[in-house]
């Protein structure tokens, strides 16, 4: 893909922030409201990939390695095992919510009836929703990068041949 | 009749996704096919937790007169089909980017032409 | 509680979780340079495989061991996921963690010189986990992802070599068959959650009725798992991949084929086992039909591999005989459920899965190395290799004679299970089997001719014996098949009847669930 026009990418520019939080907040509030990591994680993806729309494939990947997204992927995947056997590490079993109920990190009880969700509960459960967004968007952004990129690359080698 | 609809639609896609695959001549239409019939088995698992007037699973925030668990709609389908859409998602980029590569080698789409591997 | 104790408690997840973690750490470890992430993948492969040793001694000796992720007890109604491990699931979880282990080991020098290691790496140990957590599981639905899990990393490493049209061919292939599969387990597997509203296997045993849907759901089940298993009329993927994967990741392949033929397995003996009745779908029928499709098999495959030039598509189709084979046993032993001929023929049924993978692993594995000293794959161009590769013609004669089920080797013991078995069903079948493996000897044997013997080509006159890690990697192999060889009978005894029996216990597997709490 190839640069568009400057209004759209004037336009892009300024609604990927937008998207990029609103992504962030589906991540965050994965335990309280419908969504989590893979949803929220598209969301963004779906921003880095309006960017690629508008900015086309080279200047992405001029920009956001292909590397560097791999290393985050295998990151975030590490994270969701590590959480899991820290599980096995501090309760008894693996995969066990180890966190629920302590005075730590996100230990509250969930108040009950109608509430406006509290953030600081959950245990484990947004930890992992936190490791799966960020293999999520380095996942996905990866395979519409690289796929962009190559089809580009084919277009480019055809026009050579033709030219 | 009205409830048995989203089976016929079941049935349909997932036959509509299997003549693409076994019939139609171009990749990205088979792995069209695939996804269609993916969707037909996604629709079926979430038609199967649907409870007419169920309620949200959500445990905290019950309504006075609902029993657990058979007025809440099934929580376990939809954390099935999220799973299947996940791994949908993985298999369709595998796909796609197979095709990406025969169509890099060959030149063409078209399965007739790309038969190399015979007997 | 000593701390060995407390490994084998926790081993069904460990195994899963030790080459899932390695296979994420891979590439940050391969940033430390190449000889490090091999060590490290060895590392991992080998820890996981004591791990499962662990647990087999234990399973072997003590019964069924459960496992049950993130609580420690079962709540009504099962939603948690439950791994349970029975005689027939280490059994297998022991043939793939040896095969990944030596792949693993191969690869070492084998897939030295190309790039992208660390990915290849990577789906190594994923593709391991998957298979081990097909193996190990007692959810269908967590059996359905493992199975993806695996076929999307397979596929990966089929069409690991990109430039070759041929492989990305194969690769597609072998996708879309899988993913079509994968979505009729996943469509049977809905049917059986919205009729029984459970997903654990021993809960739905224990519940099923064999309803006109739960028929439904068996064949769909079968169709799919014995799809991805390559049974014949739906073998066409089988040679394609086999042939086309580098060669020490046909032999993981044949690992995962492996375990869908678990799969099927676990369908018929344990799911269905308690609800066998009369009528369309009895065990009968269903045997009857196993046993035809599988001298099918053996027939097409062993034809076919008549004709082959290509060494791999040559062994990939003695593979799918093998595999007949397999199903034969399977076969006779559900036809005849519940006799002691029944009884033996599902001994070798289970017999020849270790035995298959280790023959035909070892055969796959020296048309590698022929393939990486000489680049060459057509055997009409080779010959006379056998003066500069002495051991790796050593270890083609020893894979030969075990594949066509010669005396002092492995093959002979599970064949001579299934021969004997069924000739007491019908003689007729077991003759046509006798005939296909003494067919398959003549084939190989033409192999060894015009790729070993013969004069001296110019073309391969500075040929050189392979490295030594795949010397290795082969060397283990062929001194497993000749101890199984000398010792069949104990093998038989300790490792393989205890497969065998759980699969026909099935009551077991269901009490054990039902024991610590579960419906």
């Amino acid at each position: 893909m190839s640069e568009m026009s400057k209004i759209v990418r004037t336009i892009a520019a300024i609604v990927f922030p937008f998207i990029m939080i609103y992504g962030l907040y589906v991540i965050a509030h994965g335990h309280l409201t419908p969504g989590g990591g893979f949803q929220g994680g598209a969301i963004v993806a779906s921003a880095c990939a309006l960017l690629l729309v508008a900015y086309g494939s080279m200047w992405t990947m001029r920009r956001i390695g292909e590397k560097r997204l791999s290393v985050f992927e295998s990151i975030g995947a590490f994270f969701f095992i590590a959480l899991a056997l820290l599980g096995l590490f501090f309760g008894a079993v693996f995969f066990n919510n180890f966190l629920a109920g302590s005075s730590f990190l996100f230990g509250d009880i969930p108040m009950v009836g109608s509430n406006t969700g509290d953030m600081n509960t959950g245990g484990v459960l947004p930890l992992m929703n936190f490791a799966v967004g960020i293999k999520v968007v380095a996942g996905l952004f990866v395979i519409i990068l690289v796929m962009a990129y190559a089809s580009n690359h084919m277009e480019k080698k055809r026009g050579e041949k033709q030219g | 009749m009205i409830f048995n609809i989203p089976f016929i639609a079941v049935a349909a896609l997932i036959i509509i996704g299997l003549y693409a695959v076994i019939f139609r001549k171009n990749l990205i239409k088979t792995v069209i096919g695939i996804t269609i019939i993916e969707s037909g088995v996604n629709l079926f698992l979430i038609t199967l937790g649907y409870r007419e007037g169920g309620v949200p699973p959500i445990y905290t925030n019950l309504p006075e007169d609902v029993s657990i668990p058979r007025g809440m709609v099934l929580p376990v389908p939809q954390a099935l089909t999220l799973t299947s859409i996940v791994i949908g998602v993985a298999v369709l980029a595998l796909m796609l980017s197979l095709v990406i590569h025969i169509y890099r080698v060959y030149g063409t789409l078209d399965v007739r032409r790309i038969r190399r591997l015979r007997e | 509680m000593t701390s060995i104790e407390y490994i084998i408690d926790h081993s069904p997840a460990l195994i899963i979780a030790i080459p899932l973690l390695g296979a994420f750490l891979t590439p940050l470890v391969s940033r430390l340079g190449s000889r490090i992430r091999n060590v490290f993948v060895i590392i991992v492969a080998m820890l996981t495989a004591f791990l499962v040793f662990l647990l087999a001694s234990d399973v072997f000796s003590d019964g069924i061991r459960t496992y049950i992720f993130g609580s420690q007890d079962l709540t009504t109604p099962v939603v948690r996921i439950l791994f349970e491990v029975d005689g027939i699931s280490i059994f297998m979880a022991i043939i793939s963690v040896l095969l990944s282990l030596l792949a693993a080991i191969y690869s070492w020098s084998f897939m030295k010189k190309y790039d992208g290691l660390d990915k290849y790496y990577t789906l190594l140990l994923l593709m391991t986990a998957g298979m081990l957590g097909m193996e190990l599981t007692g959810d269908m639905f967590n059996f359905f992802v493992f199975l993806e899990i695996t076929s999307i990393s397979s596929c990966a490493l089929i069409a690991f070599w990109t430039h070759k049209g041929e492989a990305v061919e194969a690769g597609f292939k072998y996708i879309v068959v899988s993913a079509v599969g994968a979505l009729f387990v996943l469509f049977a597997v809905a049917l059986l959650y919205g009729q029984y509203n459970a997903l654990n296997i021993a809960t739905l045993a224990n519940t099923i009725q064999y309803s006109f849907l739960d028929k439904i759901a068996f064949v769909l089940l079968i169709t799919a798992l014995g799809m991805k298993a390559g049974l014949v009329p739906m073998h066409m993927w089988l040679p394609d991949s086999y042939s086309q994967a580098p060669s020490s990741v046909t032999l993981i392949l044949v690992g995962a084929t492996q375990a869908s033929l678990y799969g099927v397995f676990r369908m018929c003996f344990t799911l269905y086992g308690g609800v066998f009745a009369d009528g369309i779908l009895s065990s009968m029928t269903v045997g009857w039909f196993i046993v035809v499709l599988a001298l099918v098999t053996i027939l097409i495959g062993v034809t076919m591999a008549i004709i082959q030039t290509d060494f791999k598509r040559l062994i990939a189709y003695a593979a799918v005989a093998e595999l007949g084979y397999m199903f034969l046993g399977i076969g006779v032993g559900l036809t005849a459920m519940g006799t002691s001929y029944g009884k033996t023929a599902l001994d070798g049924g289970v017999f020849h899965i270790l035995n298959d993978a280790l023959d035909v692993g070892l055969l796959f594995l020296v048309a590698g190395s022929i393939y990486y000293a000489t680049k060459e794959r057509d055997l009409d161009r080779m010959g006379g290799l056998a003066r500069n590769m002495r051991y790796t013609s050593m270890f083609f004669i020893i894979g030969l004679l075990a594949v066509a089920g010669m005396p002092p080797m492995n093959g002979f013991a599970s064949k001579l299970l299934i021969y004997e078995s069924t000739y007491q069903l019908s003689p007729i079948l077991s003759i046509i089997a006798i005939l296909s493996s003494i067919l398959l000897l003549a084939v190989f044997v033409k192999v060894f001719h015009s790729v070993f013997m013969g004069p001296e080509l110019p073309r391969f006159r500075d040929v050189q014996e392979v490295p030594r890690s795949m010397l290795l990697a082969m060397g283990i192999i062929a001194l497993i098949i000749i101890v199984i060889g000398l010792i069949p009978g104990i093998v038989v005894e300790n490792i393989v009847q205890p497969a065998a029996n759980s699969l026909v216990n099935h009551l077991d597997y269901i009490s054990h669930v039902i024991s610590i709490g579960g419906v």
